[in-house]
């Protein structure tokens, strides 16, 4: 029987004789001990190797006091909180090389407490080396760490020059309504677009965004192209160039026009332009804006999807926009069709008779018209839509089309809602906005929370933009049980909220862009 | 007694020996030193043999013997063994053996009654063994070495083995061989017993690394301090010769 065979045979079923460890008297002062391979016991071989010798007592680490992070040699800089996980690997990095060398292995690391104004980082490290052929001695072995502090490049620069932005998207549209905003706002915030930058100004017609780099700003524009009809203009600015390294310093700014048709507003067709889309119009609806336009002809149910190229080759403008829209009220409703779907939207042509809510219960004009909106309406209801009975044109196009065609009095639109303040279940994130307090005008408050509130109530409708953006819940909503009982007006439902990521540390919020940009990721 | 000696700047003073009960055969050459520590010892006791074996100086490893008989390698040459022969006493046979591991030192250890030897060794050898040193022989390994020879050392009246040795192998060894064992090591924590020590029934030679736990645990496993074949003790005739001097 081998006695080193025992292991082997254990898993076997075979008779396994049993191995007890004997003692022996160690070599050097005789004490009775466990055999090891030096046959030494742990105290005296202890006395007679230092396995942390040649291992750094001292060390130097150097600490930027601006942005709180640690050098990691050549030139990353890591940001690391005190005695955390992070401190500790950049710490443990500058020991690595010793080590090695040595051929010491680290067995454990914690920090011992030191003063932050000392400037000195203690370790207490666990060694573990052979010594002898296989015996293996662990010893603990302190570590003292002086911090020096040095401002790291990216403080350095933002010291000399606070205004340190490198590229600026200025992102306008020239219309005079802010609700085109207040949707790429949540697409930001829904895609964490805006999370790179700097800063986020109010500019009269639009925001300005400011980067530190280049390349984020050009994110930014990136991400417009896929979801807005855009063009872009760039221009670059030399700041400063070295001669000696050939270094150009330059301030970049990307001029991004958003085009300024927008949802609901009403546009007149040239003859040509009509002819070029294949006789669609002369009067059609803007109905949706990515970044193509959807045009829709209301009296054929014909939609035409006009990408920007194209739109910039007509540049046409729009005749009525959505703050122009009249309310009527549905006399009467006559379906003419069935129902059918153009691009996933229903529509259904019908003949209604409408009457203006202002003239009601005044005199008795009425209009007898084509609408795309026939599965909507009942009599009774209220409907948004142009007047173009009565409005005032200054549109040669819309003069042109009078002249040909014997146009509709009136264009209805979209469905009206009874207008009264309810509390939402509902609230959505808003990107920080710095506001320029200086051009100001008087009233702009309430206009921009009217815009804000129409805003909502479209969102409210349009579920198919709900889809586009993030929905939050308002942990502060009260249920208004007895007033939404067989109430028609249009809610969200509770399926599409998110709940929100609160973090509940004050110190968040000097990020609170990037955690804005989390919450959208993680939930 | 037990007393430290060095072969020239080496402490595995076994390799350089191997002293039995009846004589003890040491390599030629220089080393003077060494010699002379042995000679010193075992004067007027055994005979004291220097030759080489197979023109090495290493006859520890390669020859192994006790107070019956001396087996030596077949590497051997002729007038080595002619060497021995005469040298040695007539009781004694020497023999020299077709063995293919050829360092019998390192596959066998043997006491006046007993013999543990390397289990892949002959059958001839194992019955040369048997008849030559007048022994009962066993194959056995001791703490998985299956170099016996160099593992463990013993006289008749007693043995060391080493360190890793379980509690169960030294007391079936124990019950084998019929003589008291002890698991120790021998210059400074060294585990190859034999190669570091020579030891017979009343002294041995240790290496000059052993420390003094070493030679005392040796001492008192091999039973030292008792006395020796003559009428009275090693130290107690050192100390007489030292009174008389005084």
């Amino acid at each position: 029987m081998l006695p080193g065979s025992a292991a082997p045979a254990a898993g076997s079923g075979m008779f396994v004789p049993t191995q007890t460890v004997g003692t022996v008297l160690c070599c050097i002062c005789g004490v009775s001990m466990q055999p090891n391979p030096a046959n030494m016991c742990a105290r005296c071989l202890r006395a007679r190797v230092d396995i942390t010798e040649g291992v750094p007592r001292h060390a130097a680490v150097v600490y930027c006091p601006d942005c709180a992070s640690y050098l990691q040699p050549p030139r990353s800089w890591l940001r690391a909180g005190p005695e955390s996980p992070e401190l500790m690997q950049i710490l443990l990095r500058r020991l690595n090389r010793p080590l090695a060398r040595l051929r010491i292995s680290l067995s454990g690391a914690e920090f011992v407490f030191s003063e932050p104004h000392s400037k000195r980082l203690r370790l207490k490290l666990r060694l573990r080396r052979e010594v002898l052929h296989g015996v293996v001695l662990e010893q603990t072995h302190p570590v003292e760490f002086t911090v020096h502090d040095r401002l790291c490049d990216a403080c350095a620069r933002a010291q000399s020059n606070p205004d340190q932005w490198v590229a600026v998207v200025q992102l306008r549209q020239h219309v005079p309504h802010r609700r085109t905003f207040l949707y790429l706002e949540q697409l930001f915030l829904k895609h964490g677009q805006a999370s790179l930058a700097l800063r986020v100004a109010s500019a009269p017609g639009g925001l300005d965004f400011f980067f530190s780099s280049r390349s984020h700003a050009a994110r930014l524009v990136d991400f417009l192209t896929t979801v807005a009809p855009i063009r872009t203009q760039t221009a670059k600015q030399l700041v400063s160039h070295n001669t000696k390294s050939s270094v150009y310093n330059y301030k970049h700014t990307f001029s991004v026009e958003i085009c300024p048709i927008c949802r609901e507003d009403l546009i007149a067709l040239s003859p040509q332009v009509s002819r070029d889309l294949g006789g669609l119009g002369p009067l059609v609806l803007c109905i949706k804006v990515t970044n193509a336009i959807a045009l829709l002809d209301p009296l054929t149910l014909r939609v035409h999807h006009l990408d920007e190229k194209k739109y910039r080759a007509y540049n046409f403008k729009a005749a009525l926009t959505s703050k122009q829209l009249v309310e009527y009220i549905v006399l009467d409703i006559e379906h003419e069709s069935p129902e059918i779907t153009v691009d996933g939207s229903r529509y259904q042509l019908a003949y209604a008779q409408v009457a203006r809510a202002s003239d009601f219960g005044k005199n008795d004009t009425m209009f007898t018209v084509r609408t795309h909106l026939g599965h909507l309406l009942n009599p009774g209801d209220l409907v948004l839509g142009y007047d173009l009975y009565g409005a005032n044109l200054n549109d040669d196009d819309m003069d042109t089309a009078m002249m040909r065609h014997s146009l509709p009095e009136v264009i209805l639109v979209k469905k009206s809602y009874e207008k009264r303040p309810r509390t939402r279940r509902w609230k959505l994130k808003r990107l920080p906005v710095e506001e320029d307090g200086a051009n100001k005008a008087k009233g702009e408050e309430e206009k921009r929370a009217d815009e804000y509130e129409e805003f909502l109530r479209d969102l409210e409708r349009n579920s198919e933009m709900r889809f586009q953006i993030d929905l939050y819940k308002d942990d502060d909503y009260r249920s208004e049980m007895a007033s939404t009982i067989g109430d028609d007006i249009p809610s969200v439902p509770i399926e599409e909220l998110i709940d929100d990521l609160s973090l509940g540390d004050d110190d968040e919020e000097e990020d609170g862009e990037d955690a804005n940009a989390h919450a959208g990721m993680v939930s | 007694m037990a007393s430290r000696v060095r072969f020239e700047n080496s402490s595995e003073v076994g390799v350089f020996a191997r002293l039995t009960n009846a004589y003890c055969v040491l390599p030629d050459g220089g080393a003077e030193n060494f010699f002379s520590v042995f000679e010193s010892e075992l004067a007027g006791l055994v005979p004291v043999v220097r030759t080489s074996i197979g023109g090495t100086r290493i006859v520890g490893r390669l020859c192994v013997g006790n107070k019956n008989g001396l087996l030596l390698p077949h590497t051997t040459t002729d007038q080595e063994l002619m060497h021995l022969m005469v040298s040695l006493p007539d009781e004694v046979v020497v023999q020299r053996v077709d063995e293919r591991l050829s360092a019998l030192g390192n596959c066998i250890a043997c006491n006046d009654h007993v013999a543990l030897t390397h289990p892949d060794l002959d059958k001839g050898t194992e019955e040369l063994i048997s008849d030559v040193l007048g022994v009962e022989v066993f194959r056995q390994t001791i703490a998985g070495n299956i170099l016996v020879g160099s593992y463990c050392a013993f006289s008749n009246k007693g043995g060391l083995v080493p360190p890793q040795t379980s509690v169960e192998d030294l007391e079936e060894l124990s019950t084998l061989l019929q003589v008291p064992l002890a698991a120790g090591s021998i210059n400074r924590g060294s585990e190859v017993l034999a190669a570091g020590m020579a030891v017979n029934d009343w002294t041995a030679f240790c290496g000059a690394d052993t420390t003094a736990t070493e030679l005392s645990v040796v001492e008192s496993v091999f039973r030292l301090r008792d006395g020796q074949p003559g009428a009275l003790g090693a130290d107690m005739r050192r100390s007489l010769v030292m009174s008389s001097y005084l």
